[in-house]
């Protein structure tokens, strides 16, 4: 059976350099390169380079570098990146001109380049502007961090800036093999980062299980790619694609144990049920801001290689895969939401919320169409900013040693904190979806896809576990508002407690607060671009196609998901 | 949920056999704790190492020097791995290869040079 799936594989699917024949008398092959649009690759470069020569550029110091130094340069860095997202935008959008500059385009919509491997569309172009706010968060947050843990150096930045690299590739990744280098790219950066906190056990035990179970993880993923390749003759998306809609192999056991394993790895990095169980304890011992990044990039990229995989690459397979990114939905949304309730640690509470979280997404996923894609990316971009306020407060609070995040370090925090206490209360009410905040937009928008997708019981199931978690949410403000001296048996906290909230701190959590609530009030700003925010599986086209090999090779033959 | 594949229904299959795996493990486990006798004693209850009692806790500091270096050779070692197959097809690949390996060792040398720096390759 098996081999007579391989004998429908066109041999011009199975890719490689265009081989032009050697002419000469030498009998040399001459393999041209992939032609490269660079202009593409941009933010990757910006991030890999930048975080590249900040840390030669640091090894060279001969002085201590000035204050805050690295934490500038990185927020820069994401930031140039960011902007470098928007020529392509245009170009993918169609757009005539950004503001002054005109653009003049000889081809718009997705492409895709560096020999197919990477594919620039609506959705790896959002994701990778959600990374870059999301290395800018955790740079803001380490910066006090770093000075309090007298952990001061440019490592974490470029550890983050190195990950986020891996983030986006995941996000571009139109071939199995480059979502799983980004895979890598990303995590190892992240279980340095888990660890990096030299004078906390628990941080370096959370780098260990992170390393350990992660490794396993990236073993799997890469075992269901060698199947998936068994299967289906290629491991590009689109090669996939087309080989999916020209056979649909019902009873392929090579194919189901290829996608399940894929799925098994790409559900350990989002924390999704029953693989979640690393996720409190590396969360809970890893730096406050490196979970801060965990939760927001780390999700975010994984959340875009479960949208390549399989909402672009395997979306007329759905009846097999929906039953069980189903099933996974609602543990996660579920399990995620009761164990919150009985932590008493809030960063292990936030680690289960990010769990159940991290199932609105996967119902997302599971409705399979244009909605849940949108659904998908809108609630990525806006758990970024909730979650990394959130952890930007437990930074804060967990004080010198980062070692105080019981719920009882948090009383009293609206009198001696108001400030702080009150962006605390709004990116848990966010988290708990209530209106007003993006947080109930992401959560409207998961619900509302899952219900078109005929999913009623799932809709049903998230509004529960929405239910269940908003206790969890109401149980950490309620601790804050504690004063302590209403029994009269410990000292009344003031501003006399007051927590000192570094700058950069104090910046990150203030647009954190910004945009969840700007997002709420009109979320049309996000909705607009989540809503172009859509992955296309794009055939690779030589610009001088003098041997075109691929036969569907013509962007006019792009195929988007779930449209 | 008509459009939940056959293929998904034999499943119950896997469901049927790990129900009855997991109910024999559990069953023999629990027949072992109704029959045996327990006397519990707290030695019995000792980490064991080797026999003798277990001192002080499972977290230690250890010398790493041999460590890094192995690691930097790994990674140039790897890094051969890369170079050999690729020298016998230089010709075949031309300046894009050559390019290639030259930014590919470039970002190693690049992580040689921070080691350099942070003084790691002074055995100290």
């Amino acid at each position: 059976m098996i081999a007579s799936l391989f004998a429908q594989v066109d041999p011009s699917m199975l890719r490689g350099g265009d081989v032009t024949s050697g002419a000469l008398d030498t009998g040399i092959v001459h393999v041209a390169g992939p032609s490269i649009d660079w202009l593409a690759l941009l933010p990757l470069l910006i991030l890999l380079v930048g975080g590249l020569l900040t840390l030669t550029f640091s090894s060279f110091l001969k002085t201590r570098a000035p204050k805050s130094l690295f934490t500038w340069t990185t927020v820069a860095i994401a930031v140039a990146a960011a902007i470098s997202v928007v020529p392509m935008w245009a170009r993918v959008q169609g757009w005539g001109s950004v503001l002054w500059w005109n653009l003049d385009q000889a081809h718009t919509g997705p492409f895709s380049t560096a020999g197919g491997a990477v594919g620039i569309d609506g959705f790896s172009l959002f994701i990778t502007v959600v990374l870059c706010a999301g290395v800018v968060l955790a740079a803001l947050l380490a910066d006090g961090f770093l000075r309090r843990e007298s952990m001061e150096g440019p490592e974490f930045y470029v550890l983050v800036l190195l990950s986020a690299v891996g983030g986006v590739i995941m996000a571009m990744s139109n071939d199995l093999i480059v979502l799983f280098i980004g895979l890598e790219t990303l995590s190892i950066a992240v279980y340095v980062l888990a660890g990096m906190n030299l004078r906390r056990v628990q941080s370096q035990e959370s780098g260990m299980k992170y390393f350990i179970l992660g490794a396993f993880s990236s073993a799997f993923l890469l075992y269901g790619i060698a199947m998936l390749y068994g299967a289906t003759g290629s491991t590009n998306f689109v090669d996939i694609r087309d080989f999916m809609s020209a056979v649909v192999p019902i009873h392929n056991g090579l194919l189901l144990i290829g996608l399940v394993l894929v799925l098994v790895g790409l559900a350990f990095k989002i924390s999704a049920v029953p693989f979640h169980a690393w996720s409190p304890d590396v969360y809970d011992g890893a730096p406050t801001p490196s979970t801060a990044w965990m939760a927001s990039g780390v999700k975010a990229a994984a959340v875009a290689g479960l949208v390549r995989v399989f909402m672009l690459t395997f979306s007329n397979y759905s009846s097999t895969w929906k039953p069980i990114v189903y099933v996974l939905a609602i543990l996660s949304m579920v399990v995620g939401a009761a164990l919150a309730i009985v932590q008493s640690n809030v960063k292990r509470m936030l680690a289960y919320s990010s769990i159940s979280h991290a199932g609105f997404i996967l119902m997302a996923i599971q409705a399979n169409s244009a909605n849940g894609v949108t659904a998908a990316a809108f609630y990525v971009a806006v758990y970024t900013f909730m979650v990394a306020g959130s952890f930007g407060v437990a930074t804060i609070v967990g004080r010198k040693g980062d070692g105080n995040h019981q719920l009882s370090d948090y009383k009293g925090l609206v009198r001696s904190n108001p400030w702080l206490a009150g962006s605390f209360i709004v990116m848990l009410l966010a988290q708990a979806g209530v209106p007003f905040t993006a947080g109930f937009f992401a959560k409207f928008l998961a619900i509302t896809a899952a219900a078109d997708a005929h999913a009623v019981p799932l809709a049903i199931i998230a509004m529960v576990s929405a239910v269940i978690s908003a206790f969890l949410y109401l149980r950490i403000i309620v601790a804050m508002f504690m004063s302590g001296g209403d029994d009269g048996t410990e000292d009344v906290v003031d501003r006399s407690n007051r927590l000192r909230v570094p700058f950069a701190a104090g910046l990150a959590i203030g647009i954190c607060v910004v945009v969840t609530i700007g997002y709420g009030i009109f979320p049309d700003l996000l909705l607009h671009p989540a809503r172009n925010a859509t992955p296309a599986a794009v055939q690779y086209e030589r610009p001088t196609d003098s041997l075109n090999l691929g036969a569907a090779g013509s962007s006019t033959g792009s195929t988007t998901a779930g449209r | 949920m008509t459009e939940y594949s056959d293929f998904v229904r034999q499943y119950l299959t896997v469901v049927i056999f790990a129900g009855v795996g997991i109910g024999l493990g559990a069953g023999l486990l629990a027949i072992g704790k109704i029959f045996r006798p327990t006397r519990p004693q707290e030695q019995k209850y000792l980490v064991y190492e080797s026999g003798v009692d277990p001192v002080g806790t499972g977290w230690s500091q250890s010398q790493i020097r041999y460590y890094i270096y192995a690691l930097l050779f790994v990674m140039f070692d790897v890094e051969a791995v890369f170079m050999f197959p690729w020298a016998t097809q230089l010709e075949t690949y031309g300046v894009f290869g050559l390019v290639e390996m030259l930014i590919f060792v470039a970002i190693l040398a690049l992580g040689l040079v921070y080691a350099w720096r942070k003084k790691v390759l002074r055995w100290a």
